[in-house]
């Protein structure tokens, strides 16, 4: 089949980006979306032009790496799929497919499809960790962890990063992805010396990154490809609520 | 120059020679570890733990990765689990019937000492790992759950659906972020390491382009950890990721690491088919399948055209059930792999380009209903249908083998250290615990065990002993480095040729599949060192990078990482000419039993293939590291 492309171009994060038309020829069902760009930049490449940039990686939909906005859709038409998966059987010969990077305050563009999702890392920076150092464990299973908190523990943990739920918000907001983490590690027993201080300190760096707030518009369920649910947004809230009101300032104790 | 392949394993009991390292090992004082540096290259399960470990331990720690985040390493994409010798399901477990079950499934080309420490230490990486809130799979009563994985006799693996490494990988990545919070762990993502720069001898820093700006810059330290994964991907078509590459240790070896089995590389027999010549990657299905599914193609050519289920029962092959009546499908990965490959050079491989075999399930919906094969492999039919949009609840599906792993890497030392001191490596950028042949849910292990608990102690050694003296960013040396890195780019930007450094990739990876594969003879491998040096030519002659270096410019990237594999195929080739033998991944034609099995020649090749590098004029040379079984009888494989 055959497809027209208008691909957002953008040589750096500080230049202006605009839309270039392109000819997709000879395109296969079989194909993913991404090996239909590759496919593009091959023919790009052989014209003496800079093919275009995207990120990718694993291309199994695991890693997070890859994500773009296709007709305006976060990772595409396909439901609980990352745009690696996307194949091109879903779409119709003739069809125009605009395609674009994440559109967010929080996500700068770097090149064409490539944005810096360095806000997400900072985040977990904040306090989406357990902090036990090396060696310091336990019995694996010295602490018993119920069926149900593990496996909503997993349900949130399936999170891939990709950033997919900000690009899909009208408000540009990190919650799922910030709340995803703070439900996987608030289901588990391990989690629940630092359930307070992680709530707090990752509701406010998120708040920090420019991300927009929450109005539970339920956008972010629908484009996130491991279709991690809008619950875990009222679970930070319920967390983050409970820990500014009994928030005490940090006890600093000097050193002997 | 001459190198030393001493591996330093500690004397006393097999079961005693950790703690006696640990104990003879010197120490750094708590508050002269944040004097030292570590670099880190690779932000995976190895190079993650390790980066994260060093920082809990004071050191002043600075971890690259060419993703734009730590928590995309491929590492990520590990479905099945993760071993450990717990022995939770009392059922015979222990430390030394994983140690044994690992020697005897690499086929007797890996070290004792080294395999032993590993079942050893995997106990303690899944209390880590619990502690840290990976959620593995628990049953009922809270405890974890286990299942079992093939090569093994007993339930020992853990799991958390059917992403243990995305799991596994996040955790390690929470500690690093923890330390990042902390200060003591500086961050570097889209930078690619180039080169390694040597002063006095020893590993002191490396060169990185900035995949962003494009800068090419020099960092150094004290020491340099290399965590960057295999080499799959000289194949071009593999189950790694794109990005996946051998750049850091290639050009850590052209600085003086050895390179130990090169031509050691596992190839999984449960891969969704090649659709067409644009294919980029290869997905592969979990190996847990075969517990259910009967593989078979037509026994006549003519019949591979017809739907499957037009082809009576009569007309069709189940070929590994006729080979190999006991394990049947459950044949391990390597002859399950190479018969594939037969029944397809026959003509009778199915679907597009003949490279195919059947997977059917209807045998096991008629038996056990279409709920129960829903419950054991929902997720996984799903993604078969995702891909290749066929529903194998009503049609077989279709399968080939596809490069999963490489057992081949730097060699390193029982504090896996490479030949250049102060320049470590670990997981499977190292060669040293899976021999010819990795078990399945190995390789999490032995990252997090080379990450966790293995390498922030021997670093701690490495300085203590050694004593690195401050080295200035000024130096000749650092001046070499960067000069031949920024050359090297300029070059690839100057030639101006006609192709893109994919197309030749995508060539070498066919001589490599064709050559050195899954069945390699003395015939292909020669044809294969035949062409190689040509295309390699047309490369430097007629290669098209457009844009500059100073910008994020993927093909730029590509070329470089391009280069390398095309001269590590070459040292692939030459390592698995060398190997008169079969020994698990590695199959020479030559050398089987009259029933097509791999057979080993202990008397010749019970040693690790050790390459020096002599330069792009000389040819490197072979050394050897004798093996030494003094626990694990030497006995041959067969699965009839």
């Amino acid at each position: 089949m055959r497809l027209t492309l208008n691909v957002w171009r953008q040589p750096s994060q500080k230049a202006k980006g605009f839309f270039v038309t392109y000819e997709a020829k000879d395109v296969s069902p079989e194909m993913s979306f991404l090996e239909m760009l590759d496919v593009v930049n091959e023919e790009l490449i052989a014209k003496g032009e800079m093919p275009i940039a995207f990120d990718h990686d694993c291309r199994e939909g695991i890693c997070g790496m890859c994500g773009l906005m296709i007709n305006g859709i976060a990772h595409g038409p396909s439901r609980g799929t990352a745009t690696c998966q996307l194949h091109m059987r879903s779409f119709t010969d003739g069809d125009t497919v605009w395609i674009e990077p994440w559109r967010s305050a929080g996500f700068p563009v770097l090149r064409d499809l490539v944005v810096n999702r360095g806000a997400l890392d900072r985040i977990i920076a904040a306090g989406g960790y357990i902090s036990v150092n090396t060696g310091s464990a336990p019995d694996a299973n010295a602490v018993a962890v119920p069926k149900r908190n593990a496996d909503d523990a997993m349900d949130a943990a399936a999170c891939i990063g990709c950033g997919a739920c900000v690009a899909a918000c009208p408000n540009g907001s990190a919650s799922l992805f910030t709340a995803a983490k703070i439900s996987h590690l608030g289901n588990l027993p391990q989690g629940q010396a630092e359930r307070s201080k992680r709530a707090l300190a990752m509701v406010e760096q998120m708040d920090a990154e420019g991300f927009g707030p929450c109005t539970l518009f339920g956008e972010c369920q629908e484009a996130c490809p491991k279709e991690i649910s809008i619950d875990v947004i009222a679970r930070m809230n319920r967390d983050y609520l409970a820990a500014t009101l009994k928030k005490r300032p940090e006890r600093v104790i000097a050193d002997a | 120059m001459t190198i030393s392949l001493n591996p330093r394993i500690p004397s006393g009991p097999i079961d005693q020679k950790w703690d006696k390292q640990r104990f003879d090992m010197k120490l750094v004082n708590p508050a002269n570890k944040r004097k030292y540096t570590a670099i880190v290259v690779g932000s995976g399960l190895a190079g993650g733990a390790a980066a994260a470990s060093l920082s809990e331990l004071g050191y002043n720690v600075r971890c690259f990765c060419f993703q734009d985040s730590p928590r995309r390493a491929h590492s990520i994409a590990a479905q099945g689990g993760i071993n450990a010798a717990k022995n939770y399901q009392n059922d015979g477990d222990s430390v030394y019937r994983l140690f044994y079950d690992t020697v005897k499934g690499g086929d007797f080309r890996s070290r004792e000492a080294n395999v032993y420490r590993l079942a050893q230490i995997s106990r303690n990486v899944i209390d880590q790992c619990a502690a840290q809130g990976v959620p593995f799979a628990r049953e009922y009563g809270g405890m974890l759950a286990n299942r079992s994985f093939g090569g093994a006799q007993v339930s020992r693996t853990f799991y958390a659906r059917g992403q243990t490494g995305q799991q596994l990988l996040l955790g390690c990545y929470s500690a690093m972020e923890k330390e990042i919070m902390k200060g003591g762990l500086t961050m570097f993502v889209r930078h690619e390491m180039l080169d390694l720069i040597i002063i006095d001898g020893k590993a002191r820093g490396i060169i990185t382009r900035n995949m962003v700006t494009g800068a090419i810059e020099p960092h150094m330290a004290d020491v340099v950890v290399l965590g960057t994964g295999g080499y799959g991907n000289v194949f071009y078509l593999s189950t790694n990721a794109k990005g996946s590459n051998a750049t850091a240790i290639w050009r850590a070896y052209k600085r003086g690491a050895a390179f130990a089995n090169p031509c050691f590389t596992q190839i999984h027999p449960t891969c969704i088919p090649v659709s067409g010549e644009y294919q980029s990657k290869l997905t592969l299905m979990s190996e847990s399948l075969r517990n259910d599914g009967r593989v078979w193609v037509p026994k006549r050519k003519e019949d591979c055209g017809k739907r499957p289920q037009d082809i009576p029962e009569g007309d069709r092959d189940y070929y590994l059930e006729r080979k190999y009546p006991s394990f049947g499908n459950l044949s391990p990965r390597d002859i399950a792999s190479r018969a594939a490959k037969e029944v397809c050079d026959e003509g009778r491989g199915v679907g597009p380009g003949g490279r195919g075999v059947y997977l059917d399930f209807s045998d096991a919906i008629k038996r056990l209903g279409q709920n129960k094969i829903a419950e054991r492999y929902g997720n996984l039919f799903e993604m078969y249908q995702r891909i290749t949009a066929e529903n194998p609840y009503e049609v077989p599906m279709r399968i080939y083998p596809a490069v999963h792993y490489t057992m081949g890497g730097l060699w390193v030392d029982y504090n896996l250290m490479s030949t250049i001191p102060g320049l470590h490596v670990i997981g499977e950028a190292n060669f040293s615990d899976h021999g010819a042949n990795r078990l399945g849910a190995s390789a999490l292990m032995q990252g997090l065990a080379d990450g966790y608990f293995i390498v922030p102690l021997t670093v701690g050694d490495y300085l203590a002993s050694a004593k690195p003296a401050p080295v200035s960013v000024d130096a000749p040396e650092v001046r070499e480095a960067l000069e031949g890195v920024k050359r090297q780019t300029q070059k690839f930007l100057d030639t101006k040729g006609k192709r893109s450094a994919d197309s030749f990739h995508r060539e070498l990876g066919k001589i490599m599949w064709e050559d050195c594969g899954m069945a390699r003879s003395r015939q292909s491998l020669e044809h294969a060192l035949s062409k190689i040096p040509d295309l390699r030519h047309e490369f430097h002659s007629n290669l098209f990078i457009p844009g500059t270096g100073e910008e994020l410019n993927q093909q730029l990237e590509k070329a470089g990482r391009v280069a390398d594999f095309f001269e590590l195929a070459e040292l692939m080739c030459m390592d698995a000419l060398q190997r008169e033998e079969s020994c698990g991944g590695h199959f020479r034609v030559e050398h089987q039993t009259p029933d097509g099995e791999a057979l080993r020649d202990d008397d010749k090749f019970a040693h690790v293939s050790v390459w020096e590098y002599r330069g792009q004029e000389q040819a490197p040379r072979l050394h050897q590291e004798p093996l030494h079984f003094e626990h694990v009888a030497l006995a041959q494989r067969s699965y009839k």
